[in-house]
């Protein structure tokens, strides 16, 4: 009841003195999906829940790491980790920030329906020292076992349990939790109210930890999804909005020369590929029976061959891709040149379809979101053309991502052939090489992606091919405990090389950000593409 | 010969006719319905008058996407018109997209009539309880816009229909939608008609010798209706066609691979701020002028069945 009060007089306070008013309006293409912060492991909806809720570490603008919630930690044995919570941090209703939380949280990322169980992948135990001092056990050492935490954020175990929210709401099943609507963090900023795909209201929390060194000086915050381009890019010309993004590569041109805004354009840290069913016996959404041509490695390399990615780049992306040989791009802890795509060949294509045995092409379904990335449903045309022309009939079935993702992502895993991006959490790639490629199986063996037991899958998450390499798998958990770096950074390279020589997902491009910013706003653009509320100043 | 003096009476029986010398006085009507033809045989004979199919992904060439129209800068021969973000020639795309427009037109009036037709003669002929019935429900529709009931049929039939069967069954669910919305119209005409014809002393005749009422209401009412139905008919096209462009461009019509007009200015609109005009502009310009000559056929229609508003014509 008090918070309530205070909020409706801080919304009076704002109200009453709109000179001193700093609002922050911004548009984005779609909306965060859930205010569950461990509903979606995606980027959109854990920037934007970032503002509310903060890790033990945080990410800074050039995602150097920050300590957040922990003020310290000490590696004291090769398995162990200590962290040191911050004292004195309350929650936005009041709770008291306590290792309880910290536990609470650990167990709540790892419960039945939550997509961010990564996030402790191989923590055996966490063990409270006392009230602000914890320790992970890890089941092998981990030099990287923090650094996906700047979007693991804490949430107050009272609070959660008093509402009924001990587990997060898992995205797949429509059942709504008292967390889909509201929001309880530590953070900068506290969540006032939202209406799922119309607007989302946030205002600075004035109890902050780090209120003393806060750059920001905005009063209020409104989201408001934009689906269409047009649409969006309108918005921000006429001055409805102060920020936008993803701005379509067709108008960059128009904000910068328009003389109110300016555009922010970066290289992002997304990978853009195709995903490719490799695990089922039949293809869904096809007319092959009793057959999956993707488990044939020469139909996957016809595919990859029948892009035309140079096409894409300037006709689709207008310039603002790098085509990329491998799933992580440039920035990425891994990334190296020597890699090269495949070459453009429609003609070696048909070949290798008729050698292996589907000369006279085969029909899938593909899924593909139509409001998550640049020009993603654009791309996936043109895909579905280019495939075409090697006797590759698709079915093109471009959705919101909200209904995209609960389709494909598990327990329903419900595609055969997919358009995704992925931005490693980590910066490294162990990460990738953990989610898309490890085999997504409930320990050593047994069948890839079990029918009943699909959301318990850790490892794999997010290899909805069900691309399956013992070889890799084993790399990637030496890659997780190795701590000498130019071995670990061999590793790496041997696992990617694998990988790619198997075609287990043809990479796209790496795309550009592309925010577009009224003059008078200065921002802090983050190349993996989230946006933190806390750099923004308004004039 | 016989045939030939068929054909011959036939034809001075039609210039003889009111309707014709109405048609030839009025300059707006011949152009709109020279309008309507055009584009209509032109959709019908698409597939031999365009250089391309715009339907199968294996002709389009994404390198050839966002060519001007010929006369601008860039231009190419081999797309008159332009392409659009995907390489498809718009002539093509538009010709194409017109044939599916018109046949979701088409169709759906046919449907609307069918059910309107059906359910205004029985309300009509009946009374009583099952007119009111029936008529009451008109009144419930009505009072909803068409393209929300069209939206909710369309929304409901995505849910039921198994997802990966939508793109086929997309046309069927588009022509449902938009008929189902579409019938109130029909039906109060009818009834109407239906009301006065009924108590017609040729009616009445019939009755006094035995004839059963559904034959009554078929052979007797139904072509003394027939006249306003075919104006409602034909405005109703043009509602028709609008309505699927409408739905088409809100993304919930044909799919995406198969663009109807509607689909074509969606995607053009995307590209506004960009330069790229002619992709939304000319389906456009070609929509507005079939929506236009139909209802101007339209009007002229209705003031022709109309004697209080007949025109002085020379005769």
């Amino acid at each position: 009841m008090r918070t309530k009060l205070t909020l409706a007089a801080l919304a009076l306070a704002l109200a009453a003195t709109p000179a001193d008013a700093k609002e922050l309006r911004f548009a984005f293409q779609g909306d965060a999906d859930s205010m569950d912060p461990y509903t979606l492991n995606e980027t959109f909806t854990l920037g934007f829940l970032g503002n509310v809720y903060e890790g033990l570490i945080r990410r800074g603008p050039d995602l150097s790491i920050e300590p957040a919630l922990a003020v310290r930690w000490q590696i004291v044995a090769p398995d162990r980790w200590r962290f040191h919570l911050r004292r004195g941090v309350k929650f936005h209703e009041g709770e008291d920030f306590t290792a309880d939380d910290v536990l609470f949280s650990a167990d709540r990322v790892r419960a039945k329906g939550s997509d961010l169980t990564t996030r402790l992948a191989g923590v055996k135990e966490i063990v409270k020292i006392d009230d602000h001092t914890v320790e992970f056990v890890t089941e092998a050492p981990n030099p990287i076992l923090h650094v996906e935490w700047g979007s693991w954020g804490m949430m107050s175990k009272s609070w959660a349990e008093k509402h009924n929210a001990a587990t997060p709401e898992a995205m797949a099943d429509d059942q709504e939790k008292y967390t889909t609507r509201h929001a309880n963090g530590t953070g900068p900023f506290r969540l006032v109210s939202r209406e799922a795909g119309i607007k989302a209201v946030a205002v600075p929390n004035p109890h902050w930890w780090d209120n003393a060194n806060k750059e920001h000086n905005l009063t209020k915050i409104t989201f408001t999804p934009i689906a269409s381009d047009a649409t969006r890019v309108a918005a921000l010309l006429s001055g409805q909005v102060d920020m936008a993004y993803p701005i379509p590569v067709q108008d960059i041109g128009r904000i910068d020369r328009n003389p109110g805004t300016r555009m922010l354009v970066g290289p992002e840290l997304r990978t853009i590929f195709l995903g490719m069913d490799q695990f089922r016996d039949e293809l869904l959404y096809s007319d092959v029976k009793g057959r999956n041509p993707f488990k044939d490695r020469r139909v996957r390399e016809a595919v990859y061959r029948a892009i035309d990615i140079e096409a894409i780049r300037r006709k689709v992306m207008r310039d603002l891709s790098n085509p990329s040989a491998m799933m992580v791009g440039p920035g990425i802890n891994g990334f190296s040149a020597d890699f090269k795509r495949l070459s453009h060949d429609p003609e070696w294509a048909k070949e290798l379809l008729a050698a292996a045995g589907y000369g006279k092409g085969f029909e899938v379904g593909m899924d593909c979101p139509n409001d998550r990335y640049v020009n993603d449903e654009a791309i996936c045309q043109a895909v579905v053309s280019m495939l075409a022309r090697i006797g590759i009939r698709v079915k093109l079935n471009a959705q919101p991502k909200a209904k995209f993702f609960p389709k494909i992502l598990a327990p329903r895993v419900d595609t055969s052939f997919h358009l995704l991006g992925w931005t490693p959490g980590s910066f490294d790639s162990w990460n990738p090489l953990y989610n898309l490629h490890g085999c997504p199986r409930l320990g050593g063996a047994g069948p890839i992606w079990p029918e009943g037991a699909r959301d318990r899958i850790s490892q794999g998450k997010v290899n909805l091919g069900g691309y399956c390499n013992p070889k890799v798998d084993a790399l990637a958990a030496r890659i997780l405990s190795e701590t000498d770096k130019a071995e670990r950074d061999r590793l790496i390279k041997e696992a990617w090389s694998m990988t790619i020589s198997d075609i287990a997902y043809i990479p796209l491009h790496q795309q550009a950000l592309a925010w577009g910013v009224r003059e008078g706003v200065t921002v802090a653009q983050r190349p993996d593409n989230q946006f933190a509320w806390r750099h923004v100043r308004v004039k | 010969m016989t045939a030939i003096a068929r054909l011959r009476r036939t034809i001075a029986r039609v210039r003889d006719h009111d309707l014709w010398h109405d048609f030839t006085a009025s300059r707006i009507t011949v152009a709109a319905a020279a309008v309507t033809l055009a584009i209509v045989l032109a959709a019908l004979f698409a597939p031999w008058i365009t250089p391309q199919n715009p339907f199968d992904p294996a002709e389009l060439d994404l390198l050839d996407a966002f060519t001007p129209p010929v006369w601008a800068e860039g231009g190419d021969w081999r797309f008159v018109l332009g392409t659009d973000d995907q390489g498809r020639d718009l002539y093509s795309a538009m010709l194409h997209g017109a044939r599916i427009s018109l046949l979701v037109g088409f169709a759906s009036v046919l449907l609307a009539a069918a059910i309107g037709v059906t359910l205004g003669l029985v309300a009509g002929y009946s009374g009583g309880a099952v007119d009111a019935t029936i008529m009451r429900i008109a009144d419930i529709q009505i009072s909803f816009p068409a393209i929300l009931i069209a939206l909710l049929i369309d929304g409901v039939a995505r849910g039921v229909l198994p997802r990966d069967r939508h793109d086929e069954l997309a046309l069927y669910v588009l022509v449902f939608a938009i008929g189902a919305s579409g019938w109130v119209q029909f039906a109060r005409t009818v009834r109407g008609s239906t009301l006065v014809e009924k108590n017609r002393e040729y009616v009445q005749a019939a009755r006094v010798i035995g004839v059963r009422p559904a034959a009554i209401v078929l052979r007797h009412v139904l072509p003394n209706a027939m006249g306003p139905v075919l104006v409602i008919a034909t405005i109703g096209l043009a509602v028709a066609i609008l309505t699927e462009a409408t739905l088409s461009f809100l993304g919930v019509g044909v799919p995406p691979t198969q663009p109807s007009l509607g689909t074509l200015i969606d995607i053009g609109q995307d590209f506004l701020f960009s330069g790229e005009w002619w992709i939304v502009v000319f389906p456009g310009v070609l929509l507005a002028a079939l929506i236009l000559a139909v209802n101007l056929l339209g009007d002229w229609l209705r003031d022709a069945f109309n004697p209080k508003l007949r025109k002085g014509v020379a005769r």
